[in-house]
């Protein structure tokens, strides 16, 4: 693999395409504690993308930074080859990128159906009135769109729990749910907040296999932040690592894992 | 066994997401209109529809609106009896200008002027939550309270103060003014609640209302998804103060006929219309009503047991009375935080399975 050529192909045979998203030189800083140090790296189409580093790396504030909760001081965010101006969290999920929340951010009071229709808010264009009377475009655009949530409610395989109200739902389906709301989007590129944080190892990789069955149908770009070594060494095709807010390492998970401050950061140095 | 899903099969996403998805119920509904349109308007005097009926479908779509803005999209406001005094005045001052404009159409318009106050009230919204956002509305109703008051301009100079409406007729029958029969009131407000709680069911049940629950649930979550918040309530506000407007109007020109503003749109107006939706349900169509039938019902009960049947002195069935509708409260949202509506949600679960225990 070179880093300047456009496309690169995975072990696995997959072809993966131009940057989706570059991160250049951002810095983000909160009074006097820098979050984020001078980092850049992209995101390329169609692949799997892991941000790892130990706690208070700066891998949540990265994604933050990325759909808009926050602004970094210094440095330039370009999506799709152009430069993005600072725009609000809703602007950007306008121009495709989705989320999950580390702790999840599900909407208690709806069910999950609602929940995951809530995820097509972008698709849904009918007006005030139409939404009044009801009959008529504004419940065809609901039934279009309900045809497409039911494709997500299939591939997550949670049917069952169609109308269930999500507060009432065990951890590991909340977080499944949570993932169908932002696959309900369509997004060009999905955020991944720990998705398997607080899983048995059963939904763990129950998860990992979503995961992968997401980016292999819908070619759908995933960036992810997770803490379990071996699921991020398994499924991702490229790894960012930080530690203090610095990039200390980026490349195949062969080449992260044997890199030397990586392995520092990771065990600590022997300052004996 | 009542409420039994067997056999009703759906064949579409439409027919699944139907208001009454379960037959016995969508009969029940279709009867209920059919009463309330073809028998209650020819057996209807005036003791029943100036004590029960006709506040009760007034205080429906005032409680609707703020189920709205409160319940679905989870803005507390306290402004309800200054709103209420918006749409009270602006139908006021829209019958004395133009004489010859349709009652129907007045009502509406004055929906429309409290739906702009409310937005204006609502600007505070995007940056203050919760306690705060309900003082901010708790300003909101002192200071229109004493607008009303305070610039005669709104009652046209009159010496007393008061706002009295003229007659107005719809499609010939009065149904404002003293000369207004019963029935004719009762119509006209039953055709504005079915008309709005058409509408609330429609909107909360689609696109907007999914926005306003998911800044109700989770902000931050709605945000990434790509709801624009101050859009978002900004629309609640507009819709529920539309709403209460509407239901202002109807309680000054159709329910009082004269009103004098601090003492019909005070704060404790504010404050009952939000026991209505806590008792009844927050975030429920079916719960608004249920709320509103619960408070215009019970002190008229509670005064024919004590006074009438009882024979105790009225003011002492008077303070009774607020005890008890504060207990109520209370043990409402200790016991069942999702009011009435919820109960009746439970309740039919069981019937499904009655008289089986599984």
């Amino acid at each position: 693999m070179t880093a300047t050529a456009d496309t690169y192909e995975t072990p696995d045979g997959r072809t993966i395409g131009g940057k989706v998203l570059e991160m250049r030189n951002i810095t983000l800083r909160f009074g006097g504690v820098v979050a984020i140090k001078d980092i850049s790296f992209d995101i390329r189409e169609g692949e799997i993308r892991a941000i790892i580093g130990p706690n208070g790396a700066g891998k949540s504030s990265m994604l933050n930074v990325i759909n808009g909760f926050y602004h970094p001081q210094e440095g330039e965010i370009w999506f799709h080859g152009e430069k993005r101006k600072p725009m609000k969290p809703y602007q950007i999920a306008k121009q495709g990128i989705a989320r999950t929340f580390q702790n999840i951010a599900l909407f208690k009071g709806m069910s999950t159906l609602d929940n995951i229709m809530t995820g097509r808010f972008n698709q849904m264009k009918t007006n005030m009135l139409a939404q009044m009377l009801w009959k008529g475009p504004a419940e065809r655009e609901e039934v279009e769109n309900r045809e497409i949530v039911e494709k997500v409610i299939d591939f997550l395989e949670i049917q069952a729990i169609r109308k269930t109200p999500v507060g009432a739902l065990p951890y590991g389906l909340q977080k499944r749910v949570e993932l169908g709301r932002a696959l309900a989007a369509q997004p060009k590129l999905l955020l991944l907040d720990e998705p398997m944080a607080g899983m048995n190892v059963e939904e763990k990789e129950d998860m990992s296999r979503f995961i992968l069955d997401v980016n292999d149908e819908f070619g759908t770009t995933i960036a992810l932040i997770e803490h379990d070594m071996g699921v991020v060494m398994d499924i991702s095709d490229r790894v960012v690592v930080m530690d203090y807010g610095k990039k200390i390492g980026d490349g195949t998970p062969d080449e992260v894992i044997n890199n030397q401050d990586v392995i520092d950061a990771y065990l600590g140095v022997d300052h004996g | 066994m009542l409420y039994r899903e067997a056999g009703d099969y759906k064949k579409s996403y439409a027919e699944d997401s139907q208001t009454f998805p379960l037959k016995l119920d969508r009969y029940g509904y279709y009867a209920i209109l059919a009463i309330a349109f073809l028998v209650v308007p020819f057996v209807i005097n005036d003791y029943w529809a100036s004590a029960v009926l006709i506040p009760f479908l007034i205080w429906s779509i005032a409680s609707l609106g703020l189920n709205i803005l409160t319940g679905y999209c989870g803005q507390v406001s306290l402004g309800t009896g200054g709103f209420m005094a918006v749409g009270a005045y602006a139908s006021y001052k829209l019958m004395t200008s133009f004489p010859d404009l349709n009652i129907m159409i007045i009502v509406l318009l004055s929906g429309a002027i409290t739906a702009s106050v409310g937005v204006l009230f609502g600007l505070p919204s995007l940056r203050i939550k919760g306690f705060y956002l309900a003082v901010a509305t708790l300003a909101a109703q002192f200071f229109l309270v004493w607008l009303f008051n305070k610039v005669e301009w709104f009652y046209n100079y009159s010496a007393s103060g008061q706002i009295s409406a003229p007659t107005r007729s719809m499609l010939g029958f009065e149904v404002t003014g003293p000369a207004a029969s019963a029935s004719a009131k009762y119509l006209f407000c039953l055709v504005l609640v079915v008309l709005f709680a058409w509408i609330a069911r429609n909107l909360t049940r689609g696109r907007i209302g999914r926005s306003w629950m998911a800044i109700r649930d989770m902000d931050i979550a709605a945000e990434i998804i790509g709801v624009n918040p101050l859009k978002t309530k900004l629309t609640a506000f507009a819709v529920s103060s539309f709403f209460i407007g509407v239901a202002g109007a109807l309680f000054f020109a159709v329910y009082l006929g004269a009103v004098e503003v601090g003492e019909a749109f005070g704060i404790q107006k504010s404050f009952l219309v939000l026991f209505m939706i806590i008792i009844g349900g927050l975030g429920s169509v079916l719960g608004s009503f249920i709320g509103a039938a619960f408070l215009v019902l019970m002190p008229v009960l509670l005064k024919n047991i004590m006074v009438i049947r009882l024979g105790w002195p009225g003011d002492l069935a008077g303070h009774l009375e607020l005890v008890i509708i504060g207990g109520i409260i209370m043990l409402t949202l200790v016991l069942e935080p999702h009011g009435i509506a919820q109960i009746w949600r439970v309740t039919k679960q069981k019937l499904r399975l009655w008289p089986f225990p599984h």
